[in-house]
């Protein structure tokens, strides 16, 4: 492959397009609720109109309103058909005739729309995901060419540390930093590893990205590569997410046979291969050091850093370690440059970040914001509050590890250094909305139980702690708890969140610490009145 | 090889550069707590008892996995530090079933030993009381889950000292279990070489010797027959 090879291909593809395009989403969501017979009907609704040489349906990735699928979009008419069924698609072909339809239409200027900034998910809903020309047609690879051919690895480094890029895995990492300390390295070996082992629950992101753009994610991770010096990258995608391993895999194929892939990339010294490694479903190794554990064959489990990955990581060897987000947010930086990424976003959090919303919120789906966006814009404005005529309560961001944004908070900017302040974390992404039915205590509790069935069992305060807290939220739960048993979960997530081994168990504390802080009434409601006589001497409860 | 100078506890210690915090303490005759350390096995940091404090860095460090730096401060026994220690062992009091009295182990146990020396005098968590199982199918060796504190101590000397591979641990969470080749009763293990390390390395009474057990004991008498009717009638009974 060389650049005019790349030009051939996209101009090929812009040709053979149609006058008219039905994008029939392909991803998960709309996949759970039929779209697949919803892209079949199509199909042969345009067969059956003989439209054939007018109409194109694409299957293509997200188009953001999981709520409403499976979505239709209409080119160039910008159209979107909301909650299509097989037997609409005949009046929804015909609607291209100018046949008028009773066919529910999105509102695309609504504010879920117009406040989004695509950078990650720019193609998303736009590319068929399992045809790379689709993907090049849309400029894909062009970043990587140029890279390669106009850019040594240390002005990629260096680019990507001017664009103030930060990891999207969820503790914001400066990425040029990481790519700067494995690029320093000497080793005869180095490995490039994608983290998509997206476990939060009610996270959907990275799955969108992988189902929708995976192309655009191995890009990122060539780019990478090169920048580093690896030879060889892993994507460890956790196997409950089938149809993403399917399109990697699709990917890959397509990336080796244009030479994208392998051996003299883009007809250059450099190689580089990708292998997929499934993940056997254990949460824990999302964790750095678990999750390079399990690509070894060893037990998914971590261990103690230093030394880091960029140091010491898959056997051994200097290891680059970044999320899916992360990967695809480089090819538009090296396209339009560190400058124009660094213009988004706010002083220290840069660029977008693309949420999950999930919850009691009327508009479900996937958000693309430009950091610092207030989180009343998107759960309020983009999200449409809470339906029917529901309050919003809380906002938990951060999954099991982040902790929940009291109504009181929502003017708050997104950024990692905002949320911190206020008990969470940015995490993945993963943003779940509670309404007034909701109740803290019990938030507490599944997340703790979520933490408890995950922890690795590897550090006593992670496997016993994690217990001992969930016992004790669910004795609050339960009416049974007294204020010693709040002073006693107090200590013990003070002790937990400081002497876990890794970051599951330093952050499983968290939902309880935020729900404490923003909603201690609702345990104290639920507290019995202490013993009246405390015993004057504790009795020896142990039987050792 | 060059040296580093820090202080441990206000003392200044001298150590080698690649000498662990728990090692030029250990040199330095000061003494920090541990229990998943084993002399001779690699370190995994994993009880958390060796935690200590240095000085500009806001986390706590495992001593045993933590490498020496020039002009480090650190404090091994600090009220917090202690008593984050004192709630280790308590969540592992707490864990299983560790029953003193009809232990084993009793007077030999590095987690009663730690208890006493900690302070660590009651828990005030609800003891778990999970229901596990006794191991009797090796030959020499028994296995009793509920002493066992996952220490992995016998599991990383049964791979790095024995080489055998057979212990490893299973599940995850409060439902992790060591275990002997995939899961099947040690006596049937095929890798297993009765070499008796694991038992050496425990430090309770999850791994023992057979026959030394409460209520395993057993009289020859025959024993006393063979010796009189040898003397008396001059007839060794075979």
């Amino acid at each position: 492959m060389v650049l005019e090879e790349l030009v051939q291909i996209k101009e090929q593809e812009l040709a053979s397009r149609k006058k008219f395009t039905l994008r029939c989403c392909l991803a998960a969501g709309c996949v759970s609720s039929n779209a697949q017979a919803v892209k079949d009907a199509l199909d042969r609704a345009v067969k059956e109109a003989g439209l054939e040489k007018e109409v194109e349906v694409r299957g293509v990735g997200c188009m953001r309103l999981c709520c409403e699928g499976p979505l239709v979009a209409v080119d160039p008419a910008e159209v979107l058909f909301e909650k299509v069924a097989p037997a609409d698609c005949d009046a929804l072909v015909a609607t291209l005739k100018g046949v008028p339809s009773q066919l529910k239409r999105g509102d695309l200027t609504a504010p879920f729309f117009k406040h989004q900034l695509s950078i990650v998910l720019e193609n998303c809903g736009l590319v068929d995901p399992d045809r790379i020309e689709s993907y090049i047609a849309a400029d894909g690879y062009l970043a990587l060419r140029n890279v390669l051919r106009e850019m040594t690895p240390q002005e990629v480094v260096q680019l990507v540390t001017r664009s103030g890029l930060r990891g999207r895995g969820g503790a914001g990492y400066p990425t040029g930093l990481k790519w700067a300390t494995v690029a320093k390295t000497t080793s005869s070996r180095k490995f490039v590893i994608c983290n998509a082992d997206e476990g939060d629950p009610g996270a959907f992101m990275d799955r969108s990205v992988l189902e929708s753009d995976p192309h655009r994610v191995i890009e990122g991770m060539i780019i990478a590569a090169y920048a580093v010096g690896a030879d060889q990258g892993f994507i460890y995608v956790r196997a409950e997410y089938p149809l993403a391993i399917q399109r990697l895999q699709t990917a890959i194929r397509q990336a080796k046979q244009y030479g994208l892939l392998g051996s003299g990339v883009f007809e250059s010294p450099f190689n580089f291969n990708i292998e997929i490694r499934i993940g056997a479903g254990a949460f824990v190794c999302g964790e750095e050091t678990a999750l390079m554990a399990s690509i070894e064959g060893r037990r998914g489990q971590p261990r103690p850093r230093p030394p880091f990955p960029a140091e010491s990581g898959l056997w051994g060897h200097p290891t680059l370690i970044n999320n899916v987000e992360t990967f695809a947010n480089i090819p538009p930086i090296a396209l339009k440059g560190a400058e124009w990424f660094a213009g988004i976003g706010t002083e220290r959090s840069k660029g977008t970040k693309v949420f999950a919303l999930a919850g009691k919120i009327t508009n479900t789906g996937l958000i693309e914001v430009p950091m610092g966006t207030p989180l009343r814009t998107i759960v309020e404005e983009m999200g449409g509050g809470a339906p029917e005529g529901g309050q919003i309560k809380a906002v938990q961001t951060g999954g099991p590890s982040g902790g929940c944004i009291p109504a009181s908070q929502l003017d708050t900017p997104v950024d990692y250094e905002s949320l911190a302040k206020l008990g969470s974390i940015m995490g993945s992404g993963g943003m779940i909305v509670m309404d007034q039915t909701t109740n803290m205590v019990d938030v507490a509790r599944f997340f703790m139980e979520f933490c408890m069935d995950e922890s690795c069992g590897k550090c006593v305060p992670c496997r016993a702690g994690t217990v001992q807290m969930h016992h004790l939220l669910r004795k609050v739960m339960d009416r049974k708890a007294t204020s010693r048993d709040l002073a006693k979960l107090e200590e013990l997530c003070d002790m937990v969140k400081n002497t876990s081994l890794c970051g599951l168990g330093q952050t499983a504390p968290n939902p309880v610490l935020s729900t404490l802080r923003y909603f201690r009434n609702e345990y104290l409601e639920l507290l019995q009145p202490a013993p009246k006589q405390p015993a004057a001497v504790a009795p020896a409860t142990g039987i050792f | 090889m060059a040296a580093k100078t820090l202080t441990i506890d206000g003392q200044m210690v001298g150590a080698a550069e690649d000498q662990t915090i728990l090692e030029a303490a250990r040199d330095a005759g000061i003494h920090i707590p541990t229990l998943c350390h084993l002399e001779g096995v690699q370190d995994v940091g994993a009880c958390r008892l060796c935690l200590v404090e240095v000085t500009g860095i806001n986390k706590l460090l495992p001593a045993c996995v933590t490498k020496v730096t020039e002009g480090w401060e650190v404090r091994t026994s600090s009220e917090r530090l202690q008593r984050y220690r004192r709630m280790v062992l308590e969540l592992l009091f707490a864990e299983r079933n560790h029953v003193c009295a009809v232990c084993v182990a009793n007077g030999h146990c590095e987690l009663q030993n730690l208890a006493v020396s900690l302070g660590m005098d009651h828990v005030r968590f609800d003891y778990q009381h999970p229901r596990l199982d006794v191991d009797l199918s090796h030959r020499l060796f028994g296995m009793d889950h509920n002493r066992c504190v996952l220490c992995t101590r016998c599991v990383r000397t049964c791979w790095y000292i024995e080489g055998a591979g057979t212990l490893n641990v299973a599940g995850r969470g409060e439902k992790s279990k060591i275990i002997t080749d995939l899961n099947a009763p040690w006596g049937d293990s095929t890798t297993c070489t009765s070499c008796g390390k694991c038992v050496m390395a425990c430090p309770t009474g999850a791994l023992f010797y057979r026959g030394v057990t409460v209520a395993e004991m057993e009289r020859d008498r025959g024993h006393l027959e063979y010796i009189v009717t040898a003397r008396e009638k001059k007839q060794w009974i075979v």
